[in-house]
Parts: structure tokens; C-alpha cells; sequence
């Protein structure tokens, strides 16, 4: 087998699965991750095949699951833990700030901390509250760790690789909302490096930049646009830290024009500081400031509110025209 | 009642009576629902404060053997922690260290519980361990780059398994407990020691900790120092019950030993060790002892606690205590104090020496270490240092 066609959610199983079989020094952690397989099915059946004592089902404490797999790391392992939730993440954000991304420095590179912190993210599920934010930005600003979410099904399988073949901290963000979309995935691909964006999409009138769960609605943004005879060029970040600037600086250059979309609070959200970093780089070439689309400054709403939270078709066509309007 | 009164009840309790050992007993390993209502918290004591050994049915054969020389080098050990100690006191005062925690009469539960380790046990301190790390072998100036600011860790944690300071209160707990769950599954016979004082035993990582090392019977040795105060909060303000016994809660045993006494710590610590290492998990041992000085340099005891308390607490200095002890059974004689304090006035000079030696870390250490794979945005900031750095160098002509 080489290429098949799998869900998300599949993908980064079956990239478990490999990772557990690859490497024994692998464990897999968190609540429910055993015998339910996780409350998205994500470690479906991984407990079954490869035990107790590599797929721990863990007690109900965030920071005890961080703060142990900081040991296990120590010990020379290389946990991959599950935090169930977004918003559950924070009682371990303590152990994740304070210690998982600092270890490294304070022993002058003495020990290593391979340790991916799994977050489902993001919201467009009608779940209930603490269930579908977007902290990415929280743990982007603390330096030491490293912050990725995949778009599709293909690269959820090889950046979890990947991020699990790292010596540094990885917090990986899965957007839940795309766990069911199906893509191609080739198993025995060459893949792109960890922290590069990549085009998704070739165009020459202004920049789309997402990651995770807004990848796929810039697609749909660039395709509607189109009809109105507009080429957007759709960039997938994948990478929130190290975020790929160069990346972005060249597609620009090209398209003169950047709007980024990111389901978290606009504000102090990675949308600012790429504006901030591409309005420095790429000053000469804008002919309109780079704006964004995001979430507001509230909390994240009710679900049956969520629809005018989120960016959505519209609201990002509306950036598109206000960005073309200058 | 006062945390004053309760030394002194538990103390005179276990002195020699059988009543003391039985209790200890049951505290320790049978009574896993706690003690009586309105019982005494029992204290494991094999040294009275006058020096006196004490009979413990339990934990006298965990120093059965133990030689004069061995007992000298407790005492060694305890000497010059604490000269070691009080030299990082003064260099603080004199500006040379940002700040200092000092040790001062903890030495016993440090060196007591320190040299029950093994050399292949993994230590987790918090940050006023002098005495273990001295008996980890870590070159004690190493422990003064933090405090003078050269360095945020200063030894590397493999060198001797003992893991760097931690300053947020009670996170090791957890990472002792990971790495405890990582011998068990390698199958080594090695164990874990996660110390913590009586503050960070309010933190919810240490109850996360106990609860962990329970549910995965990791071989993990919790030793948390009850040294009275958090900086200026009494434990009355952090526990209701004594702490020992929370252990009963979590499903492990709870023991509280006389932490001023040193053959006492070293037998209860060896004693929860061999118990790790047998598998049979988790121990909690409270080492009640006090803290003689300051929390920090930065704090001033003498806002929030009396004299008479200390003076209470120096009867029962864990050094001279054992200093009674050899002399009366005649195991030293005055030649080894003399040569012990030359011994402790070289070692105070070669930390001052050192310490004003220690050059400052490069500029260019800010961008060392801070990711083992690299990461874009710290090259770049490097290069923009760098650059700004040589600007002043092309300024002044060089």
C-alpha cells in the first residue's frame, strides 16, 4: 500500500500506529485513548494491538499527563499525549510553559524533550463551551515550543511523523471540524518539511494565508472568487511556530495583496504578527494593508451562535474586496 | 495547636516508648485510612535531640550496620552543606549571588534521605537542596550559577541523576513520577526521589503526582520537607490535617519522620526505596524539621514568626545532635572536628573563589539552546543581534 484515500482523524491514527511500531521508546497518553479510543476515535484500536503499557489511559489531570510525559521524556521516551479538548488544555499549561518548552535551554541543551502534545481544535461542531477554541496563539508566543496544524489528511499523517521524530516540544493542533474530510495519503511519500508553507492553490491577485480548519474554507473563497474572475493564491501555513515568512514574502511579492484567516480572536492573534512581519518585509510591494479575518473578542459563543463567529465564505469575500478596493 | 506544640508532643512520644514505634508502624504502612481522630501525628525518631539512639522496631535494621565512619560521614556531610551553605548566605549579602535559598536545619532530612539514594536513583529537587546535590556529587558551585545569574540551570541533570532546580512549586513532583513510570517499564530496579516542601504540597501537580504514581505504581519516593513555613505562610494555612497522612487518600503509605535527625531520614528514605524497588510503589515521607533562616535572602522571618520559636527548633539542630551522639559513644575525637573544620573553612574559600570567577554567559547564549532542531524566527533574531552587536564594534573603529 502505498496511496489510499482516508479520513483525517484515519490518517493521524494510522501515522500512530507506524510511529508505534517504528519505535518502542513511543507511548501514546491521555483520557479515554484506550479502549474507547479517544472521543474522536483518533487512537482507534491502538491499545488493542500494541498494550497497556504503550497506550496509557491516563487519570483525568492535564497537567498530570503533561507533567509525566515531561518525566518519560526525561527517561527517554517519547510521549504523545491527547488533550481531549481545547479548552481542557490549560490545566496543563502551566507544566507546558513553565516546563516542557524551557527544559531544553536551562540544561544548556543537556536534555531533549521530544514531547507532541496533541489538541484537537477549533470550533464548527455545536459543542458545547470550552470545546471549540483556537489557543494556538497562547503557546506560539513561548519560545521553546513549536506549533503545527495540518489541513488534510495527508499532511496530518506525515507532520504527526514528523513531529513525533522531533527532539523539540510539538504542540499539534488537529482541526476537528476536518477530521472526516477524506484525502489522499501516500504512505511511502517523500514529505514536505515540518515548518514549510505550500501553496494550495496558484493565483495572482491577492494572497489567501490559513492553516488548519481555514484551508479549506480558502478554497472555497478562491473558487468563488474566481467565478467573479479574481485569481486568489491560497497558502497553507501548516506551521504556526516557526511560521514559514519567506513563504508568504514570495507570494506576495507576486500578488501585492495578503488577508489572513484564522478562526482565533483577531486580536494578538498570529493574524497580527503576520501583518506585522509582511508589512516590514514586503512594505514596497502592498498596495493594501494585509488584513484579517478571525474570531471577535469575546468568548467563543453558544453553538448556535457560532455561524457569526466563525469566518465564514462571506465574510472572507468581504475581506477580499475590501483588500482589492484599495 | 502550634505547630510548636505538636514537635514537641510527637517527639516525646516516640522517645524510646514502644508506643511510638508501634504507631509508627501502623502510620506508616497499616493504617491506610489515617491516624485516630485526635491521635498525635507519630514521628519516626532513632536520635533523640540529646543525641541518645532510640530503639524503632521498624526502621532500626535500615541502619543496622551502619559503621562509625559512616556516622562521621554524616556528619561530614551535614558540616559542610551547611558551611557551604552560609558561605552562598554571605556572598548574597555581599552582591554576589541575586539571591539565596538557604538549607539551614534541613541538613539532616537533606543528607539523611540524600545518602539513602542510590547511584543510579534519579533525583527531582526543588531549589533549596544543597545538601542532596552534594551527596549526588554535584560540584556544589555548580548550584550557584542560577542564583548569580550566569545561568537558569548549571549542571547537566545526567551527569549524576539529579535533576535541575525547579522554581515553580511542586512541578517535578510529576516529572518524577513520569520518569518513575519509565524505570518501571524499563524494568530497572532503580528508583525516583521527588522533593517539595510543606507550600508546594497545596499544588494541585503534587496531588496529580500522588495520583499517578498510585495508579501506575510508579517507584517513586515522595520526600517532602515540612519546614513550617512558605515563605511567610504557617502550615497552618496550607493543611488542616498533617500532611504525612494524605498519602492514606491516595492509596500509598504516609510516614513522618523526625527530620532533624539524620540516621532517622536516612532509615525511613532507605526503607521507601527498597519498597520501590520491590514494586510495591509510592511512599510519602514528611521529614517535619524547620527552617532556621529565611526563606530567600529576600524575606524577613522576623515579620511574620518569633524568637522563641526558632530557639525552640535550634535544641534540636540536627548537627549537634549527632555531634552528641559521637562523642558519647566515642566515635570521634577532637582531631576529626579540628581537621572537619579546616576541611569546611577550604571548601567556604574555594566557593567564594569560585563563585567571582564565574564568567559571564557569552551575549549569544539568549539564542542557545532554546529548540534542538533550530527554529527560523531564532535565526533570524540571531542575526539581527549579531548585527546590531557589530555595529558598536564598527563605531568604535575595531
Amino acid at each position: 500500500m502505498a496511496a489510499e484515500k482516508m479520513a483525517l482523524a484515519k490518517a493521524i491514527n494510522e501515522s500512530l500506529r507506524r510511529a508505534l511500531d517504528n519505535d518502542p521508546k513511543v507511548l501514546i497518553m491521555g483520557e479515554d485513548v484506550g479502549k474507547l479510543g479517544g472521543v474522536f476515535r483518533v487512537t482507534d484500536g491502538l491499545q488493542k494491538d500494541f498494550g497497556e503499557s504503550r497506550v496509557i489511559d491516563t487519570p483525568l489531570a492535564e497537567s498530570g499527563i503533561v507533567g509525566t510525559a515531561i518525566g518519560l521524556a526525561l527517561r527517554g521516551y517519547r510521549p504523545v499525549v491527547e488533550i481531549q479538548f481545547d479548552g481542557f488544555v490549560f490545566p496543563a499549561y502551566d507544566q507546558i510553559v513553565t516546563q516542557l518548552a524551557k527544559m531544553h535551554a536551562r540544561s544548556l541543551g543537556k536534555v531533549k524533550l521530544p514531547v507532541v502534545v496533541r489538541i484537537p481544535y477549533g470550533g464548527g461542531i455545536g459543542a458545547v463551551e470550552h470545546h471549540s477554541e483556537s489557543p494556538e496563539a497562547l503557546f506560539a508566543h513561548v519560545a521553546g515550543l513549536k506549533i503545527v496544524s495540518p489541513s488534510n489528511a495527508s499532511d496530518a499523517y506525515w507532520m504527526m511523523q514528523q513531529a513525533i521524530q522531533s527532539d523539540d516540544p510539538v504542540i499539534y493542533f488537529e482541526p476537528k471540524r476536518r477530521y472526516w474530510d477524506k484525502a489522499e495519503v501516500d504512505t511511502e511519500a517523500i514529505p514536505a518539511p515540518l515548518h514549510k508553507a505550500q501553496v494550495v492553490r496558484e493565483g495572482t491577485d491577492l494572497t489567501l494565508a490559513a492553516y488548519g480548519p481555514m484551508v479549506k474554507l480558502c478554497q472555497e473563497v478562491a473558487a468563488a472568487a474566481a467565478e467573479e474572475g479574481k485569481s486568489l493564491e491560497v497558502l497553507d501555513l501548516r506551521s504556526v511556530s516557526p511560521i514559514d515568512f519567506d513563504a508568504i514574502q514570495a507570494s506576495v511579492e507576486r500578488t501585492r495583496r495578503l488577508v489572513v484567516v484564522h478562526e482565533a480572536p483577531v486580536f494578538f492573534g498570529s493574524g497580527a504578527e503576520i501583518a506585522a512581519r509582511i508589512t516590514e518585509r514586503c512594505f514596497y510591494h502592498l498596495e493594501a494593508p494585509v488584513l484579517r479575518v478571525g474570531g471577535y473578542h469575546a468568548p467563543y459563543p453558544p453553538a448556535r451562535l457560532e455561524e457569526s463567529y466563525l469566518p465564514d465564505l462571506d465574510r472572507v469575500l468581504d475581506a477580499v474586496d475590501r483588500s482589492l478596493a484599495y | 495547636m502550634t505547630v510548636e506544640s505538636t514537635a514537641a508532643r510527637t517527639s516525646r512520644r516516640s522517645a524510646g516508648s514502644k508506643a511510638g514505634a508501634t504507631g509508627t508502624k501502623a502510620a506508616g504502612t497499616r493504617r491506610r485510612t489515617g491516624a485516630k481522630k485526635g491521635a498525635d501525628p507519630e514521628l519516626v525518631q532513632l536520635l533523640t535531640p540529646e543525641g541518645e539512639r532510640v530503639k524503632n522496631a521498624e526502621y532500626d535494621k535500615y541502619v543496622a550496620g551502619i559503621t562509625a565512619d559512616e556516622l562521621r560521614g554524616l556528619y561530614r556531610d551535614m558540616v559542610l552543606t551547611r558551611r557551604f551553605d552560609a558561605e552562598a548566605t554571605a556572598l548574597q549579602r555581599q552582591g554576589e549571588l541575586g539571591l539565596w535559598a538557604s538549607l539551614l536545619g534541613q541538613e539532616a532530612a537533606q543528607i539523611g534521605s540524600g545518602r539513602a539514594t542510590r547511584e543510579d536513583d534519579y533525583v527531582f529537587p526543588t531549589y533549596r537542596e544543597h545538601g542532596v546535590a552534594w551527596c549526588r556529587g554535584v560540584d556544589p558551585t555548580n548550584l550557584l550559577g542560577m542564583f548569580r545569574g550566569v545561568n537558569n540551570g548549571g549542571w547537566d541533570p545526567n551527569g549524576n541523576n539529579f535533576h535541575l532546580y525547579t522554581i515553580v512549586i511542586g512541578s517535578q513532583a510529576l516529572h518524577a513520577t513520569g520518569y518513575a513510570m519509565g524505570v518501571a517499564k524499563d524494568g530497572a530496579d532503580s528508583a525516583v526521589v521527588a522533593y517539595f516542601g510543606d507550600g508546594a504540597s497545596s499544588q494541585g501537580d503534587v496531588a496529580e503526582a500522588f495520583t499517578f504514581s498510585a495508579v501506575y505504581n510508579a517507584p517513586v519516593v515522595f520526600f517532602c520537607q515540612n519546614n513550617q513555613w512558605a515563605i511567610s505562610e504557617p502550615t497552618e494555612k496550607q493543611m488542616r490535617v498533617p500532611l504525612y497522612q494524605r498519602a492514606a487518600g491516595f492509596g500509598f503509605p504516609g510516614v513522618r519522620v523526625d527530620g532533624n535527625d539524620v540516621l532517622a531520614c536516612l532509615a525511613v528514605t532507605k526503607w521507601a526505596l527498597e519498597r520501590a524497588r520491590n514494586g510495591e510503589g509510592p511512599t510519602l515521607v514528611e521529614a517535619f524539621t524547620y527552617r532556621m533562616g529565611a526563606h530567600t535572602t529576600s524575606d524577613d522571618p522576623t515579620r511574620y514568626r518569633g524568637d522563641e520559636e526558632r530557639l525552640a527548633w535550634e535544641a534540636k539542630d540536627p548537627i549537634l545532635r549527632l555531634r552528641r551522639h559521637l562523642e558519647a559513644a566515642n566515635h570521634a575525637d577532637e582531631g576529626f572536628f579540628a581537621e572537619l573544620e579546616t576541611e569546611s573553612e577550604a571548601l567556604g574559600r574555594r566557593v567564594r573563589e569560585a563563585v567571582r570567577a564565574m564568567p559571564d554567559p557569552d551575549l549569544f547564549a539568549i539564542f542557545e539552546n532554546v529548540y534542538a532542531d533550530g527554529h527560523a524566527l531564532v535565526d533570524e533574531e540571531r542575526a539581527q543581534f549579531a548585527a546590531y552587536q557589530a555595529s558598536f564594534a564598527d563605531a568604535e573603529g575595531v
